[in-house]
C-alpha cells in the first residue's frame, strides 16, 4: 500500500490513462452496438451471420487482437489506438447481442400498440422500444465496462500506459507492493464504475423496479 | 369521485370548446367503414380473410365474433393498416385507406388492444397523451387532456402519476381506452379489450364502453370471440366462420332467431332460446303488491315486500302470523329486479324471487309491482306466435 502514498501524482496519473483507455472503447462500442444490435433483432439472418462472428471475436485473446491491431490498420507500435481498436471489438461483440435479446424481448403487444398509435419507426425506436431495452442493454454495458478495465492492463505488454505499467514494473523491479497498487487500481476502479452505471441504469428507468 | 353522469357532463361541455378549449372536437362527423371484397393471403398461403363484404355504419358498435383464427384480428387491423390486403379495397368515410401514410391514418383511428399493451415505462397520463402528443399538441394542453380522459374512464387523478405495472388487468383496461380516446379519433378499432379481465370487471367495462358509445357517437369496431359479449355490445354483429368467411351479419336478435347455417346456429350456443328473450320487449302485465316499511307495525297475510323511505326494495317478509313489527333481522332476500325492459329480465326476476314475484322498479330504483312467471311465458308464447323466436 505505501507505493500508492508515495507516489501519488504516478498512480493518479496512471489511474487517468487506465480509465480513459477503458472508456473510450466502452463508450464508442456501446454506440456501434445499437445500430448493430437493432439490425440483429430484426433480421434472422443478420442474427445467422453476426453472432457466431462475435463468439469467434471472443475467443481471440487480447494480447493477439492488440499486437495484430498496428498491423492491420497500420498505426505506430505505441498508438493508444492499438488498444482502443481491440477493446471496441470486444465491446461491440459483448453489446451486440445484448442490444439484440434486450430489443427483441420487447413485448409484441406494446409494439403493436405503439405502431397502432401512429409512431413513426425512428421515433418508435427511440421512444418506446430502446428505452425498454435499457435495462438488459445497461446490464451488458456493466459486463463490458468492467472486462474492459482488467484488459486495459495487457496494454502494457506492448508499451502502453494505465495500471499494467505499474505490474510490469513491479515484476521487474521485484516491487510487489507496486504491483499490489495497481491490483487495487483495477479492482477500485472496476468496482466505481460498475457501481455508477447501476445508479444511472437506476435513474433512468424507475419503472422497471414497481408493481412486481 | 363523481358519478357517471357528472363526468361525461364535464366532459361535454369541454368538447363544445368549454372551459379550456383544448379539445379538437369530431364535432358528430360519423364515418363509416366499407370492406369491399377484401381478401388476404399471407405469404404461407394462410388465407385469414375470404372476400369480405361489410360496411360498418357510423355511430354504431359493430362486432366481429368468430372462433380463434378465423381472422377478426386481421380484418380489424386492415382499417388502420398495421396489415394490407393482398387485394379489395377498404374505405373509411369513402377514402380508399391505401392512400392514406399509415402514421398519419393511426393516428385518426383509435385503437385498444388485448391487454391493454401499455407503454410499461412511461406513467399512465404519459400513456393516455400519446396520441396527442405524436399529433404535434404541445405538452400541457396533452396532459390536461390525458387527465379529464382519466376521469372519463372512472380512474382517480392519483392513478395518473402511476406506472402500468401498478394497476390491475381491469384498471389498464381503462387506461387503454382512454389512450385511444385521448386524440377524439371518430373510429375506434377494439381487439378483445375485455378478455383478461374477471366477469364482473368485464361486465363493468362492457357498460362503461356502451355508455361512452351513447355519449360520444364513436364508430366501433369490437373484436371479441365470446358470443354472450358480441351480443350485449353490439348493435350488428358479423360473426366469422374459420377460414376467414364472413357467415353472417346481423343485428343480434336476428342472430338468435334466425341463424344463417348451422355453423352460426351452433355458435350462438345451445340456449339461444333463452339469450332471444334479452331482445324481445313484449309486454308483461305488473301487478300490485303489498308493501310495508320498516318498523311498521303491519297484519301480515301473504308475501309482503319491505321497502326503504325511497320505496326501494329491500327484502320479502313472510310466514308471520298476525300483526308484527317490520324488522331487519325477518327479511328475506329477494332476486334479480326487473327495470321494466327485457323478457329475459322479467323471467329472471319472477324465478329467482322467493315470492315467484319478480320486483319490477323504475329509473330511481323505486318498486311499481310485481310480475309472474306465467305472464312472462305467455308473452314469450306470443312473440313466438309472432315469428320473433327461435324456431
Ligand atoms: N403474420 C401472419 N403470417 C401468417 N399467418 C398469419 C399471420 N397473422 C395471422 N395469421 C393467420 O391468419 C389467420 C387469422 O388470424 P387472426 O389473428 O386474424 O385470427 P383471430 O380471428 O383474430 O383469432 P384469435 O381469436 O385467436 O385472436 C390465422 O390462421 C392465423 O394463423
Ligand atoms: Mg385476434
Amino acid at each position: 500500500m505505501t507505493w500508492i502514498f508515495e507516489n501519488w501524482e504516478r498512480f493518479w496519473e496512471v489511474t487517468a490513462v487506465h480509465l480513459r483507455l477503458s472508456v473510450v472503447p466502452v463508450l464508442i462500442g456501446f454506440v456501434l452496438a445499437i445500430p448493430i444490435g437493432w439490425w440483429a433483432s430484426r433480421s434472422q439472418t443478420a442474427r445467422a451471420i453476426l453472432f457466431p462472428f462475435a463468439n469467434v471475436l471472443f475467443t481471440i485473446p487480447s494480447i493477439a487482437l492488440i499486437v495484430i491491431t498496428p498491423v492491420l490498420i497500420g498505426v505506430k507500435i505505441l498508438d493508444e489506438i492499438n488498444v482502443i481498436v481491440p477493446l471496441v471489438v470486444y465491446t461491440v461483440a459483448l453489446m451486440v447481442r445484448a442490444v439484440a435479446d434486450a430489443l427483441a424481448a420487447v413485448p409484441g403487444n406494446v409494439v403493436a400498440a405503439a405502431n397502432a398509435m401512429g409512431f413513426r419507426p425512428l421515433r418508435r425506436f427511440l421512444t418506446v422500444d430502446f428505452p425498454l431495452a435499457l435495462p438488459v442493454t445497461i446490464a451488458g454495458l456493466r459486463v463490458a465496462t468492467v472486462s474492459n478495465i482488467s484488459m486495459v492492463s495487457v496494454g502494457a505488454l506492448v508499451g502502453l500506459g494505465g495500471y499494467g505499467q505499474l505490474f510490469t514494473e513491479g515484476y521487474q523491479t521485484d516491487n510487489t507492493d507496486k504491483v499490489l497498487a495497481g491490483l487495487i487500481g483495477t479492482v477500485v476502479l472496476a468496482l466505481l464504475a460498475d457501481g455508477l452505471l447501476l445508479l444511472v441504469g437506476r435513474l433512468l428507468t424507475p419503472w422497471a423496479r414497481v408493481g412486481r | 369521485m363523481p358519478g357517471y353522469a357528472e363526468r361525461v357532463k364535464v366532459f361535454g361541455i369541454y368538447i363544445q370548446g368549454g372551459p379550456i378549449g383544448v379539445v379538437v372536437t369530431t364535432g358528430g362527423i360519423r364515418r363509416v367503414i366499407e370492406f369491399r371484397a377484401v381478401t388476404k393471403r399471407f405469404e404461407d398461403g394462410t388465407i385469414a380473410v375470404d372476400e369480405l363484404d361489410l360496411t360498418v355504419e357510423a355511430g354504431t358498435i359493430t362486432v366481429f365474433v368468430g372462433p380463434s383464427g378465423c381472422g377478426k384480428t386481421t380484418s380489424l387491423r386492415m382499417v388502420n393498416r398495421m396489415i394490407d390486403p393482398t387485394s379489395g379495397t377498404i374505405l373509411v368515410d369513402g377514402k380508399d385507406v391505401l392512400t392514406v401514410d399509415p402514421p398519419t391514418l393511426r393516428r385518426g383511428i383509435g385503437y385498444v388492444i388485448q391487454q391493454a399493451g401499455l407503454f410499461p415505462h412511461r406513467t399512465v397520463l404519459d400513456n393516455i397523451a400519446t396520441v396527442p402528443l405524436l399529433s404535434g399538441w404541445d405538452k400541457r394542453k396533452a396532459r390536461t387532456r390525458a387527465a379529464e380522459l382519466l376521469e372519463i374512464v372512472g380512474l382517480d387523478a392519483n392513478f395518473g402519476k402511476r406506472y402500468p405495472a401498478q394497476l390491475s388487468g381491469g384498471q389498464q383496461q381503462r387506461v387503454g381506452v382512454a389512450r385511444a380516446l385521448a386524440a377524439d379519433p371518430p373510429v375506434l378499432l377494439m381487439d378483445e379489450p375485455f378478455s383478461a379481465v374477471d366477469p364482473v370487471v368485464r361486465e363493468d367495462l362492457q357498460n362503461e364502453l356502451l355508455r361512452l358509445q351513447a355519449e360520444f357517437d364513436k364508430t366501433i369496431v369490437f373484436v371479441t370471440h365470446d358470443i354472450d359479449e358480441a351480443l350485449k355490445l353490439g348493435e350488428r354483429v358479423a360473426v366469422f366462420q374459420t377460414g376467414g368467411h364472413l357467415a353472417q351479419y346481423a343485428k343480434p336478435a336476428e342472430l338468435l332467431s334466425a341463424p344463417a347455417n348451422d355453423f352460426v346456429a351452433s355458435f350462438v350456443g345451445r340456449d339461444r332460446g333463452y339469450r332471444t328473450l334479452t331482445f324481445l320487449h313484449a309486454d308483461v302485465p305488473v301487478h300490485p303488491v303489498t308493501t310495508a316499511k320498516l318498523g311498521e307495525r303491519v297484519t301480515i297475510t301473504d308475501w309482503t315486500l319491505v321497502v326503504d323511505e325511497e320505496n326501494r326494495p329491500k327484502g320479502w317478509l313472510s310466514g308471520v302470523d298476525g300483526e308484527v313489527e317490520v324488522a331487519e333481522k325477518d327479511l328475506i332476500s329477494g332476486g334479480s329486479l326487473y327495470d321494466g325492459t327485457t323478457l329475459r329480465g322479467a323471467l329472471d326476476a319472477a324465478l329467482s324471487s322467493p315470492s315467484a314475484l319478480g320486483v319490477v322498479v323504475d329509473g330511481a330504483g323505486a318498486v311499481t309491482g310485481v310480475v309472474h312467471a306465467g305472464d312472462v311465458i305467455q308473452a314469450l308464447a306470443k312473440a313466438r306466435a309472432a315469428g320473433e323466436v327461435p324456431k
